[in-house]
Protein backbone atom coordinates (compact mmCIF):
# COMPACT_ATOMS: atom_id res chain seq x y z
CA UNK A 1 0.00 0.00 0.00
CA UNK A 2 1.44 3.35 -0.96
CA UNK A 3 2.32 5.81 1.76
CA UNK A 4 0.22 8.45 0.03
CA UNK A 5 -2.93 6.36 0.26
CA UNK A 6 -2.28 5.62 3.94
CA UNK A 7 -1.79 9.30 4.67
CA UNK A 8 -4.92 10.25 2.77
CA UNK A 9 -6.96 7.69 4.75
CA UNK A 10 -5.48 8.84 8.05
CA UNK A 11 -6.42 12.40 7.22
CA UNK A 12 -9.94 11.28 6.37
CA UNK A 13 -10.19 9.41 9.68
CA UNK A 14 -9.17 12.62 11.49
CA UNK A 15 -11.85 14.53 9.61
CA UNK A 16 -14.42 11.89 10.57
CA UNK A 17 -13.36 12.19 14.20
CA UNK A 18 -13.85 15.97 13.99
CA UNK A 19 -17.35 15.40 12.64
CA UNK A 20 -18.07 12.99 15.53
CA UNK A 21 -17.09 15.62 18.08
CA UNK A 22 -18.94 18.42 16.33
CA UNK A 23 -22.17 16.52 15.80
CA UNK A 24 -22.43 15.00 19.27
CA UNK A 25 -21.70 18.42 20.72
CA UNK A 26 -24.41 19.97 18.54
CA UNK A 27 -26.85 17.21 19.52
CA UNK A 28 -26.03 17.50 23.20
CA UNK A 29 -26.19 13.70 23.34
CA UNK A 30 -24.87 10.65 21.54
CA UNK A 31 -21.98 8.23 21.75
CA UNK A 32 -18.58 9.72 20.98
CA UNK A 33 -16.38 7.09 22.68
CA UNK A 34 -17.31 4.07 20.58
CA UNK A 35 -17.59 6.19 17.45
CA UNK A 36 -14.02 7.44 17.79
CA UNK A 37 -12.70 3.92 18.40
CA UNK A 38 -14.28 2.68 15.17
CA UNK A 39 -13.25 5.63 12.98
CA UNK A 40 -10.18 4.07 11.35
CA UNK A 41 -11.95 0.84 10.38
CA UNK A 42 -14.98 2.68 9.03
CA UNK A 43 -12.70 5.00 7.06
CA UNK A 44 -10.82 2.08 5.51
CA UNK A 45 -14.10 0.49 4.42
CA UNK A 46 -15.88 3.57 3.10
CA UNK A 47 -12.90 5.32 1.51
CA UNK A 48 -10.82 2.45 0.22
CA UNK A 49 -12.63 -0.83 0.14
CA UNK A 50 -16.35 -0.77 -0.42
CA UNK A 51 -17.95 -0.54 -3.83
CA UNK A 52 -20.69 1.99 -3.20
CA UNK A 53 -22.15 4.87 -5.17
CA UNK A 54 -23.27 8.01 -3.34
CA UNK A 55 -25.31 8.97 -6.41
CA UNK A 56 -27.12 5.65 -6.29
CA UNK A 57 -27.29 4.57 -2.65
CA UNK A 58 -29.58 1.63 -3.44
CA UNK A 59 -27.42 0.27 -6.27
CA UNK A 60 -28.24 -3.46 -6.05
CA UNK A 61 -24.65 -4.60 -6.70
CA UNK A 62 -23.11 -2.47 -3.95
CA UNK A 63 -21.20 -3.83 -0.99
CA UNK A 64 -23.19 -3.67 2.25
CA UNK A 65 -22.24 -2.34 5.65
CA UNK A 66 -24.08 -3.13 8.88
CA UNK A 67 -23.25 -1.23 12.04
CA UNK A 68 -24.08 -3.76 14.74
CA UNK A 69 -23.20 -1.30 17.47
CA UNK A 70 -25.74 1.17 16.20
CA UNK A 71 -25.05 3.68 18.95
CA UNK A 72 -21.85 4.49 17.05
CA UNK A 73 -24.11 6.07 14.42
CA UNK A 74 -22.00 9.29 14.40
CA UNK A 75 -19.03 7.51 12.81
CA UNK A 76 -21.27 6.05 10.11
CA UNK A 77 -23.04 9.33 9.43
CA UNK A 78 -19.71 11.17 9.27
CA UNK A 79 -18.34 8.63 6.77
CA UNK A 80 -21.48 8.81 4.62
CA UNK A 81 -21.41 12.61 4.61
CA UNK A 82 -17.70 12.75 3.74
CA UNK A 83 -18.30 10.17 1.03
CA UNK A 84 -20.98 12.37 -0.50
CA UNK A 85 -24.22 10.60 0.40
CA UNK A 86 -25.57 13.82 1.91
CA UNK A 87 -24.12 17.26 2.75
CA UNK A 88 -21.85 17.41 5.80
CA UNK A 89 -23.96 20.38 6.84
CA UNK A 90 -26.69 17.91 7.84
CA UNK A 91 -24.54 16.30 10.51
CA UNK A 92 -25.47 18.98 12.99
CA UNK A 93 -29.07 17.80 12.73
CA UNK A 94 -28.16 14.58 14.53
CA UNK A 95 -30.83 13.48 17.01
CA UNK A 96 -33.02 16.51 16.32
CA UNK A 97 -36.78 16.08 15.99
CA UNK A 98 -37.76 15.88 12.34
CA UNK A 99 -34.22 15.37 11.11
CA UNK A 100 -33.27 12.22 9.20
CA UNK A 101 -30.19 11.48 11.30
CA UNK A 102 -31.79 9.41 14.05
CA UNK A 103 -29.96 8.50 17.25
CA UNK A 104 -29.38 5.04 15.81
CA UNK A 105 -29.11 4.22 12.07
CA UNK A 106 -32.39 4.11 10.14
CA UNK A 107 -32.13 2.55 6.68
CA UNK A 108 -35.38 4.13 5.54
CA UNK A 109 -34.27 7.65 6.40
CA UNK A 110 -30.53 7.87 5.75
CA UNK A 111 -29.11 7.33 2.26
CA UNK A 112 -26.26 4.84 2.47
CA UNK A 113 -27.47 3.06 5.58
CA UNK A 114 -28.08 -0.56 4.60
CA UNK A 115 -29.70 -1.79 7.82
CA UNK A 116 -31.50 -0.20 10.74
CA UNK A 117 -29.64 -1.12 13.90
CA UNK A 118 -29.28 -0.05 17.48
CA UNK A 119 -30.67 -2.95 19.39
CA UNK A 120 -27.40 -4.73 20.06
CA UNK A 121 -26.87 -8.21 18.70
CA UNK A 122 -29.23 -7.94 15.73
CA UNK A 123 -26.85 -6.59 13.09
CA UNK A 124 -24.86 -9.73 12.39
CA UNK A 125 -28.04 -11.71 11.68
CA UNK A 126 -29.05 -9.14 9.09
CA UNK A 127 -25.57 -9.34 7.56
CA UNK A 128 -25.95 -13.12 7.35
CA UNK A 129 -29.26 -12.70 5.53
CA UNK A 130 -27.73 -10.19 3.14
CA UNK A 131 -24.81 -12.49 2.36
CA UNK A 132 -27.17 -15.42 1.75
CA UNK A 133 -29.40 -13.34 -0.52
CA UNK A 134 -26.53 -11.83 -2.52
CA UNK A 135 -25.05 -15.29 -3.01
CA UNK A 136 -28.38 -16.63 -4.28
CA UNK A 137 -28.33 -13.84 -6.85
CA UNK A 138 -24.72 -14.68 -7.74
CA UNK A 139 -23.66 -11.14 -6.98
CA UNK A 140 -20.05 -10.32 -6.34
CA UNK A 141 -20.94 -7.92 -3.52
CA UNK A 142 -19.46 -8.27 -0.03
CA UNK A 143 -21.08 -7.70 3.32
CA UNK A 144 -19.17 -5.94 6.10
CA UNK A 145 -20.32 -5.51 9.67
CA UNK A 146 -18.86 -3.82 12.70
CA UNK A 147 -19.71 -5.09 16.17
CA UNK A 148 -18.73 -3.98 19.63
CA UNK A 149 -16.97 -6.21 22.13
CA UNK A 150 -19.75 -5.56 24.63
CA UNK A 151 -22.27 -6.43 21.94
CA UNK A 152 -20.87 -9.95 21.88
CA UNK A 153 -22.70 -10.53 25.16
CA UNK A 154 -25.95 -10.80 23.22
CA UNK A 155 -26.73 -14.46 22.51
CA UNK A 156 -28.08 -13.68 19.07
CA UNK A 157 -24.55 -12.77 17.92
CA UNK A 158 -23.52 -16.38 18.45
CA UNK A 159 -26.60 -17.74 16.73
CA UNK A 160 -25.60 -15.62 13.74
CA UNK A 161 -21.92 -16.55 14.02
CA UNK A 162 -22.92 -20.21 13.95
CA UNK A 163 -25.11 -19.68 10.88
CA UNK A 164 -22.48 -17.67 8.99
CA UNK A 165 -19.96 -20.48 9.36
CA UNK A 166 -22.55 -23.18 8.69
CA UNK A 167 -23.52 -21.53 5.42
CA UNK A 168 -19.86 -20.85 4.54
CA UNK A 169 -20.43 -17.15 3.97
CA UNK A 170 -17.00 -16.14 2.73
CA UNK A 171 -18.25 -12.83 1.35
CA UNK A 172 -19.10 -11.80 4.90
CA UNK A 173 -16.51 -10.22 7.15
CA UNK A 174 -16.87 -8.41 10.43
CA UNK A 175 -14.78 -6.11 12.56
CA UNK A 176 -14.98 -6.39 16.33
CA UNK A 177 -14.27 -2.98 17.82
CA UNK A 178 -12.49 -4.36 20.87
CA UNK A 179 -12.15 -1.18 22.91
CA UNK A 180 -12.64 -3.02 26.18
CA UNK A 181 -15.27 -0.71 27.68
CA UNK A 182 -19.04 -0.79 27.99
CA UNK A 183 -21.50 1.46 29.82
CA UNK A 184 -21.09 -0.07 33.25
CA UNK A 185 -17.31 -0.41 33.07
CA UNK A 186 -14.61 -2.61 31.55
CA UNK A 187 -16.02 -5.48 29.48
CA UNK A 188 -13.77 -7.84 31.46
CA UNK A 189 -15.49 -6.79 34.68
CA UNK A 190 -19.09 -6.40 33.55
CA UNK A 191 -19.38 -9.63 31.56
CA UNK A 192 -16.28 -10.83 29.84
CA UNK A 193 -16.69 -11.54 26.13
CA UNK A 194 -13.10 -12.81 25.98
CA UNK A 195 -11.31 -14.63 24.52
CA UNK A 196 -12.94 -13.26 21.37
CA UNK A 197 -10.40 -14.73 18.96
CA UNK A 198 -10.78 -18.26 20.32
CA UNK A 199 -14.55 -18.05 20.34
CA UNK A 200 -14.88 -17.06 16.68
CA UNK A 201 -12.23 -19.58 15.70
CA UNK A 202 -14.16 -22.31 17.51
CA UNK A 203 -17.28 -21.23 15.64
CA UNK A 204 -15.46 -21.91 12.36
CA UNK A 205 -14.45 -18.40 11.35
CA UNK A 206 -11.25 -17.14 9.80
CA UNK A 207 -9.94 -14.85 12.54
CA UNK A 208 -7.45 -12.01 12.20
CA UNK A 209 -6.19 -9.92 15.10
CA UNK A 210 -4.98 -6.38 14.50
CA UNK A 211 -4.38 -2.95 15.97
CA UNK A 212 -7.60 -1.23 14.99
CA UNK A 213 -5.96 2.15 14.71
CA UNK A 214 -3.08 1.12 12.41
CA UNK A 215 -4.33 1.90 8.90
CA UNK A 216 -1.88 -0.44 7.11
CA UNK A 217 -2.92 -3.30 9.41
CA UNK A 218 -6.61 -2.61 8.78
CA UNK A 219 -6.10 -2.57 5.01
CA UNK A 220 -4.08 -5.77 5.12
CA UNK A 221 -6.74 -7.50 7.24
CA UNK A 222 -9.38 -6.48 4.71
CA UNK A 223 -7.33 -8.09 1.93
CA UNK A 224 -6.89 -11.27 3.96
CA UNK A 225 -10.64 -11.37 4.66
CA UNK A 226 -11.33 -11.13 0.93
CA UNK A 227 -8.90 -13.96 0.23
CA UNK A 228 -10.63 -16.34 2.64
CA UNK A 229 -12.72 -19.06 1.03
CA UNK A 230 -15.39 -21.24 2.53
CA UNK A 231 -15.74 -19.32 5.77
CA UNK A 232 -16.51 -15.85 7.08
CA UNK A 233 -13.82 -13.63 8.53
CA UNK A 234 -13.70 -11.91 11.90
CA UNK A 235 -11.19 -9.12 12.35
CA UNK A 236 -10.65 -8.58 16.04
CA UNK A 237 -9.43 -5.00 16.22
CA UNK A 238 -7.84 -3.80 19.41
CA UNK A 239 -8.87 -0.21 19.83
CA UNK A 240 -9.03 2.59 22.36
CA UNK A 241 -12.41 4.03 23.25
CA UNK A 242 -12.39 7.78 22.59
CA UNK A 243 -9.30 7.42 20.36
CA UNK A 244 -7.81 10.71 19.21
CA UNK A 245 -9.09 12.91 22.01
CA UNK A 246 -6.72 12.83 24.98
CA UNK A 247 -9.29 13.28 27.72
CA UNK A 248 -11.74 10.81 26.18
CA UNK A 249 -9.28 7.97 25.58
CA UNK A 250 -10.05 4.83 27.55
CA UNK A 251 -12.58 6.67 29.70
CA UNK A 252 -15.81 4.77 30.27
CA UNK A 253 -17.64 8.03 31.00
CA UNK A 254 -17.40 9.04 27.33
CA UNK A 255 -19.50 6.10 26.14
CA UNK A 256 -22.68 8.09 25.92
CA UNK A 257 -21.83 11.64 26.93
CA UNK A 258 -21.57 14.54 24.50
CA UNK A 259 -18.78 17.09 24.85
CA UNK A 260 -19.76 20.59 25.92
CA UNK A 261 -18.52 23.63 24.00
CA UNK A 262 -15.23 23.88 25.86
CA UNK A 263 -14.51 20.15 25.61
CA UNK A 264 -15.47 20.11 21.93
CA UNK A 265 -13.08 22.99 21.21
CA UNK A 266 -10.18 21.20 22.90
CA UNK A 267 -11.02 17.95 21.13
CA UNK A 268 -11.26 19.60 17.71
CA UNK A 269 -7.90 21.26 18.29
CA UNK A 270 -6.32 17.92 19.14
CA UNK A 271 -7.78 16.42 16.00
CA UNK A 272 -6.27 19.02 13.66
CA UNK B 1 -68.62 -34.77 7.97
CA UNK B 2 -67.11 -31.62 6.56
CA UNK B 3 -63.70 -31.90 4.92
CA UNK B 4 -60.90 -30.85 7.26
CA UNK B 5 -57.41 -29.55 6.65
CA UNK B 6 -54.90 -27.89 8.94
CA UNK B 7 -53.96 -24.37 7.91
CA UNK B 8 -50.29 -25.36 8.22
CA UNK B 9 -50.85 -28.01 5.52
CA UNK B 10 -52.39 -25.40 3.25
CA UNK B 11 -49.38 -23.18 3.98
CA UNK B 12 -46.87 -25.82 2.86
CA UNK B 13 -48.86 -26.45 -0.28
CA UNK B 14 -49.13 -22.74 -1.05
CA UNK B 15 -45.38 -22.22 -0.59
CA UNK B 16 -44.52 -25.06 -2.94
CA UNK B 17 -46.84 -23.59 -5.58
CA UNK B 18 -45.62 -20.03 -5.16
CA UNK B 19 -41.98 -21.08 -5.29
CA UNK B 20 -42.34 -21.79 -9.01
CA UNK B 21 -43.92 -18.42 -9.67
CA UNK B 22 -41.68 -16.22 -7.56
CA UNK B 23 -37.95 -16.66 -7.99
CA UNK B 24 -37.23 -14.29 -5.09
CA UNK B 25 -39.28 -16.23 -2.58
CA UNK B 26 -37.11 -17.87 0.09
CA UNK B 27 -38.15 -19.86 3.14
CA UNK B 28 -36.53 -20.09 6.56
CA UNK B 29 -37.32 -22.42 9.41
CA UNK B 30 -36.02 -23.18 12.88
CA UNK B 31 -35.66 -26.96 12.88
CA UNK B 32 -39.40 -27.52 12.52
CA UNK B 33 -39.78 -27.86 8.76
CA UNK B 34 -41.73 -31.11 9.01
CA UNK B 35 -44.14 -29.61 11.52
CA UNK B 36 -44.55 -26.19 9.92
CA UNK B 37 -44.77 -27.88 6.50
CA UNK B 38 -42.08 -25.69 4.99
CA UNK B 39 -40.59 -29.08 4.07
CA UNK B 40 -42.98 -29.03 1.10
CA UNK B 41 -41.05 -26.05 -0.26
CA UNK B 42 -37.64 -27.33 0.84
CA UNK B 43 -38.10 -30.52 -1.19
CA UNK B 44 -38.74 -28.63 -4.41
CA UNK B 45 -36.45 -25.63 -3.92
CA UNK B 46 -33.67 -26.72 -1.58
CA UNK B 47 -31.36 -23.87 -2.64
CA UNK B 48 -33.94 -21.33 -1.50
CA UNK B 49 -34.66 -22.99 1.83
CA UNK B 50 -32.60 -22.18 4.92
CA UNK B 51 -32.88 -24.15 8.09
CA UNK B 52 -31.51 -21.78 10.71
CA UNK B 53 -31.54 -24.33 13.48
CA UNK B 54 -33.02 -23.79 16.91
CA UNK B 55 -32.27 -20.07 16.91
CA UNK B 56 -35.36 -17.94 16.44
CA UNK B 57 -33.75 -14.56 17.02
CA UNK B 58 -31.27 -15.18 14.24
CA UNK B 59 -34.06 -16.64 12.10
CA UNK B 60 -35.87 -13.30 12.17
CA UNK B 61 -32.71 -11.23 11.75
CA UNK B 62 -31.55 -13.31 8.80
CA UNK B 63 -34.99 -12.96 7.21
CA UNK B 64 -34.64 -9.20 7.62
CA UNK B 65 -31.25 -9.27 5.88
CA UNK B 66 -32.63 -11.35 3.01
CA UNK B 67 -35.47 -8.86 2.60
CA UNK B 68 -32.97 -6.00 2.64
CA UNK B 69 -31.35 -7.43 -0.51
CA UNK B 70 -34.65 -7.94 -2.32
CA UNK B 71 -35.75 -11.42 -1.34
CA UNK B 72 -39.26 -12.33 -0.16
CA UNK B 73 -38.55 -14.38 2.96
CA UNK B 74 -41.15 -16.53 4.68
CA UNK B 75 -39.88 -17.21 8.20
CA UNK B 76 -41.59 -20.06 9.98
CA UNK B 77 -41.57 -21.70 13.35
CA UNK B 78 -44.09 -22.33 16.11
CA UNK B 79 -46.07 -19.17 16.88
CA UNK B 80 -44.95 -19.20 20.49
CA UNK B 81 -41.27 -18.90 19.62
CA UNK B 82 -41.73 -16.75 16.53
CA UNK B 83 -43.58 -13.99 18.32
CA UNK B 84 -42.48 -14.47 21.91
CA UNK B 85 -38.83 -15.37 21.79
CA UNK B 86 -38.01 -13.19 18.81
CA UNK B 87 -40.39 -10.32 19.54
CA UNK B 88 -37.76 -7.65 19.74
CA UNK B 89 -36.03 -8.91 16.61
CA UNK B 90 -39.35 -8.66 14.77
CA UNK B 91 -39.88 -5.18 16.19
CA UNK B 92 -36.47 -3.69 15.51
CA UNK B 93 -35.15 -5.65 12.53
CA UNK B 94 -38.42 -6.17 10.61
CA UNK B 95 -41.31 -3.91 11.61
CA UNK B 96 -39.40 -0.69 12.28
CA UNK B 97 -37.48 -0.73 8.95
CA UNK B 98 -40.67 -2.09 7.29
CA UNK B 99 -38.80 -4.95 5.66
CA UNK B 100 -40.60 -7.37 3.38
CA UNK B 101 -40.62 -10.35 5.75
CA UNK B 102 -43.53 -12.77 6.08
CA UNK B 103 -43.75 -14.49 9.42
CA UNK B 104 -45.90 -17.58 8.97
CA UNK B 105 -46.21 -19.12 12.40
CA UNK B 106 -47.83 -22.48 13.01
CA UNK B 107 -49.06 -24.31 16.12
CA UNK B 108 -50.78 -21.21 17.43
CA UNK B 109 -53.35 -21.33 20.19
CA UNK B 110 -54.19 -24.18 22.53
CA UNK B 111 -54.97 -26.73 19.82
CA UNK B 112 -51.28 -27.60 19.57
CA UNK B 113 -52.55 -29.78 22.39
CA UNK B 114 -50.45 -32.20 24.35
CA UNK B 115 -47.25 -30.15 24.40
CA UNK B 116 -48.95 -27.89 26.90
CA UNK B 117 -48.65 -24.28 27.97
CA UNK B 118 -45.00 -23.74 26.99
CA UNK B 119 -45.90 -24.40 23.35
CA UNK B 120 -49.36 -22.87 23.22
CA UNK B 121 -49.41 -19.21 22.39
CA UNK B 122 -52.50 -17.25 23.26
CA UNK B 123 -50.68 -13.90 23.13
CA UNK B 124 -49.26 -13.73 19.60
CA UNK B 125 -52.06 -11.73 18.01
CA UNK B 126 -51.67 -9.12 20.74
CA UNK B 127 -47.89 -8.99 20.27
CA UNK B 128 -48.04 -8.62 16.51
CA UNK B 129 -51.03 -6.28 16.45
CA UNK B 130 -49.24 -3.66 18.54
CA UNK B 131 -46.38 -3.32 16.05
CA UNK B 132 -46.54 -0.44 13.56
CA UNK B 133 -46.21 -1.54 9.90
CA UNK B 134 -47.32 -5.11 10.72
CA UNK B 135 -50.28 -6.74 8.99
CA UNK B 136 -51.85 -9.55 11.04
CA UNK B 137 -53.76 -12.35 9.35
CA UNK B 138 -55.51 -15.35 10.92
CA UNK B 139 -56.97 -17.60 8.22
CA UNK B 140 -60.05 -19.61 9.06
CA UNK B 141 -59.40 -22.58 6.78
CA UNK B 142 -57.24 -24.06 4.04
CA UNK B 143 -58.46 -22.03 1.05
CA UNK B 144 -58.19 -18.83 3.05
CA UNK B 145 -54.65 -19.74 4.07
CA UNK B 146 -53.64 -20.27 0.46
CA UNK B 147 -55.19 -16.96 -0.51
CA UNK B 148 -53.50 -15.15 2.37
CA UNK B 149 -50.08 -16.63 1.60
CA UNK B 150 -50.42 -15.68 -2.06
CA UNK B 151 -51.42 -12.14 -1.11
CA UNK B 152 -48.60 -11.84 1.42
CA UNK B 153 -46.05 -12.82 -1.22
CA UNK B 154 -47.31 -9.99 -3.44
CA UNK B 155 -47.64 -7.39 -0.69
CA UNK B 156 -44.60 -5.24 0.11
CA UNK B 157 -44.11 -5.11 3.87
CA UNK B 158 -44.13 -7.20 7.04
CA UNK B 159 -46.98 -9.69 7.48
CA UNK B 160 -47.77 -12.05 10.35
CA UNK B 161 -49.86 -15.09 9.44
CA UNK B 162 -51.17 -17.23 12.30
CA UNK B 163 -51.61 -20.90 11.46
CA UNK B 164 -52.75 -23.98 13.35
CA UNK B 165 -51.70 -27.56 13.82
CA UNK B 166 -55.18 -29.04 14.01
CA UNK B 167 -57.30 -29.93 11.01
CA UNK B 168 -60.18 -27.45 10.69
CA UNK B 169 -63.32 -27.60 8.52
CA UNK B 170 -63.04 -26.15 5.02
CA UNK B 171 -65.71 -23.46 4.95
CA UNK B 172 -64.60 -21.57 1.85
CA UNK B 173 -64.80 -22.91 -1.68
CA UNK B 174 -61.40 -24.13 -2.80
CA UNK B 175 -61.91 -23.04 -6.40
CA UNK B 176 -63.67 -19.73 -6.10
CA UNK B 177 -62.46 -18.21 -2.82
CA UNK B 178 -60.61 -14.92 -3.21
CA UNK B 179 -58.74 -13.49 -0.22
CA UNK B 180 -59.27 -9.76 0.16
CA UNK B 181 -56.95 -8.33 2.82
CA UNK B 182 -58.55 -6.20 5.49
CA UNK B 183 -62.08 -7.16 4.45
CA UNK B 184 -64.36 -9.07 6.77
CA UNK B 185 -66.26 -11.95 5.19
CA UNK B 186 -69.95 -12.11 6.08
CA UNK B 187 -70.68 -15.82 6.17
CA UNK B 188 -74.21 -15.54 7.44
CA UNK B 189 -76.59 -12.65 7.76
CA UNK B 190 -78.75 -12.02 10.80
CA UNK B 191 -80.43 -9.24 12.72
CA UNK B 192 -80.20 -10.32 16.38
CA UNK B 193 -76.51 -10.64 17.22
CA UNK B 194 -73.15 -10.36 15.47
CA UNK B 195 -70.76 -13.26 15.93
CA UNK B 196 -67.33 -11.94 15.01
CA UNK B 197 -64.74 -14.70 14.87
CA UNK B 198 -61.25 -15.44 13.65
CA UNK B 199 -59.24 -18.56 12.83
CA UNK B 200 -60.67 -21.90 13.84
CA UNK B 201 -63.40 -20.15 15.85
CA UNK B 202 -65.05 -19.09 12.58
CA UNK B 203 -66.40 -22.56 11.88
CA UNK B 204 -67.39 -22.87 15.53
CA UNK B 205 -69.26 -19.56 15.31
CA UNK B 206 -71.10 -20.91 12.27
CA UNK B 207 -72.12 -23.94 14.34
CA UNK B 208 -73.31 -21.63 17.09
CA UNK B 209 -75.33 -19.61 14.59
CA UNK B 210 -77.01 -22.77 13.36
CA UNK B 211 -77.89 -23.75 16.93
CA UNK B 212 -79.26 -20.27 17.65
CA UNK B 213 -81.36 -20.40 14.48
CA UNK B 214 -83.21 -23.36 15.99
CA UNK B 215 -84.31 -20.95 18.74
CA UNK B 216 -85.33 -18.37 16.12
CA UNK B 217 -82.30 -16.21 16.92
CA UNK B 218 -80.79 -14.85 13.73
CA UNK B 219 -77.05 -14.48 14.22
CA UNK B 220 -74.79 -12.73 11.76
CA UNK B 221 -71.38 -14.36 11.36
CA UNK B 222 -68.33 -12.33 10.36
CA UNK B 223 -64.99 -13.87 9.61
CA UNK B 224 -62.25 -11.40 10.54
CA UNK B 225 -59.24 -12.98 8.81
CA UNK B 226 -57.30 -9.72 8.93
CA UNK B 227 -56.96 -8.58 12.52
CA UNK B 228 -54.87 -5.62 11.44
CA UNK B 229 -55.81 -3.48 9.68
CA UNK B 230 -59.23 -4.43 10.99
CA UNK B 231 -62.38 -3.89 8.95
CA UNK B 232 -64.00 -1.35 11.28
CA UNK B 233 -66.63 -0.47 8.72
CA UNK B 234 -68.05 -4.00 8.48
CA UNK B 235 -67.92 -4.46 12.25
CA UNK B 236 -69.75 -1.19 12.92
CA UNK B 237 -72.23 -1.83 10.17
CA UNK B 238 -73.08 -5.22 11.63
CA UNK B 239 -73.22 -3.89 15.21
CA UNK B 240 -75.63 -1.12 14.17
CA UNK B 241 -77.98 -3.67 12.61
CA UNK B 242 -77.86 -6.34 15.34
CA UNK B 243 -77.24 -4.18 18.41
CA UNK B 244 -74.88 -6.60 20.16
CA UNK B 245 -71.64 -8.42 19.46
CA UNK B 246 -69.81 -11.61 20.44
CA UNK B 247 -66.16 -12.11 19.55
CA UNK B 248 -64.59 -15.56 19.38
CA UNK B 249 -60.89 -16.39 19.17
CA UNK B 250 -58.44 -19.10 20.17
CA UNK B 251 -56.37 -16.46 21.96
CA UNK B 252 -56.46 -14.47 25.14
CA UNK B 253 -59.40 -12.08 25.29
CA UNK B 254 -56.77 -9.51 26.26
CA UNK B 255 -55.12 -7.92 23.26
CA UNK B 256 -56.49 -10.05 20.45
CA UNK B 257 -59.62 -9.95 18.28
CA UNK B 258 -61.88 -9.22 21.26
CA UNK B 259 -59.84 -6.21 22.22
CA UNK B 260 -59.59 -5.01 18.62
CA UNK B 261 -63.37 -5.21 18.19
CA UNK B 262 -63.90 -3.53 21.58
CA UNK B 263 -61.74 -0.64 20.38
CA UNK B 264 -63.77 -0.31 17.19
CA UNK B 265 -67.11 -0.48 19.02
CA UNK B 266 -65.98 1.79 21.84
CA UNK B 267 -64.99 4.49 19.41
CA UNK B 268 -67.78 4.03 16.89
CA UNK B 269 -70.85 2.25 18.16
CA UNK B 270 -70.88 1.16 21.80
CA UNK B 271 -73.08 -1.94 22.04
CA UNK B 272 -73.06 -4.89 24.46
CA UNK B 273 -69.99 -7.04 23.79
CA UNK B 274 -69.17 -10.53 25.04
CA UNK B 275 -65.71 -11.95 24.38
CA UNK B 276 -65.14 -15.66 23.95
CA UNK B 277 -61.49 -16.65 24.31
CA UNK B 278 -58.98 -17.56 26.98
CA UNK B 279 -59.79 -15.59 30.10
CA UNK B 280 -56.35 -14.43 31.16
CA UNK B 281 -55.04 -17.94 31.59
CA UNK B 282 -52.36 -20.23 30.18
CA UNK B 283 -53.43 -23.50 28.62
CA UNK B 284 -52.43 -27.04 29.60
CA UNK B 285 -51.68 -30.41 28.03
CA UNK B 286 -54.48 -32.41 26.52
CA UNK B 287 -56.33 -33.38 23.38
CA UNK B 288 -57.26 -30.33 21.33
CA UNK B 289 -61.01 -30.95 21.39
CA UNK B 290 -61.00 -31.43 25.15
CA UNK B 291 -58.96 -28.26 25.61
CA UNK B 292 -61.38 -26.29 23.44
CA UNK B 293 -64.16 -27.54 25.70
CA UNK B 294 -62.28 -26.84 28.91
CA UNK B 295 -61.46 -23.27 27.95
CA UNK B 296 -64.92 -22.50 26.63
CA UNK B 297 -64.12 -22.36 22.93
CA UNK B 298 -67.18 -24.28 21.74
CA UNK B 299 -70.34 -23.60 19.76
CA UNK B 300 -72.33 -23.87 23.00
CA UNK B 301 -70.12 -21.27 24.69
CA UNK B 302 -70.46 -18.90 21.72
CA UNK B 303 -74.24 -19.40 21.70
CA UNK B 304 -74.39 -18.72 25.45
CA UNK B 305 -72.38 -15.56 24.94
CA UNK B 306 -74.81 -14.53 22.19
CA UNK B 307 -77.77 -14.96 24.55
CA UNK B 308 -75.97 -12.91 27.23
CA UNK B 309 -75.18 -10.17 24.74
CA UNK B 310 -78.77 -10.07 23.51
CA UNK B 311 -80.06 -9.88 27.09
CA UNK B 312 -77.93 -6.78 27.64
CA UNK B 313 -79.45 -4.92 24.69
CA UNK B 314 -81.43 -1.87 25.78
Amino acid sequence: MSEAIIQRLEATARQIRRHIIAMTHAAGSGHPGGSLSAADMVTALFFKEMRIDPQNPRWPDRDRFVLGKGHAAPVLYAALAERGFFPAEELKGLRQTGHFLQGHPDMKKVPGVDMSTGSLGQGLSAAVGMALGLRLDKKDARVWALLGDGELQEGQVWEAAMAAAHYKLDKLAIFIDDNGLQIDGPVKEVMSSYPIVDKFRAFGWNVIEIDGHAMPAILEAIERAKAATGRPTCIVAHTVKGKGVSFMEDQVGWHGTAPNAEEAAIALKELQ
Amino acid sequence: MMKKIATRDAYGRALARLGGEKADLVVLDADLAKSTKTIDFAKVYPERFFDMGIAEQNLMGTAAGLAAVGKIPFASTFAMFATGRAFEQIRNSIAYPKLNVKIAATHAGITVGEDGASHQTVEDIALMRVLPNMTVIVPADGPETEGAIRWAAEHEGPVYIRLGRLGVPVINDEESYRFTPGKAVTLRQGRDVSLIATGLMVSIALEAAAALAAEAIEAEVLNIHTIKPIDAESILDSAVRTGCVVTAEEHSVIGGLGSAVAEVLGEGQPVPLERVGLKDTFGESGKPDLLLKKYGLTAEAVADAARRAMARKG
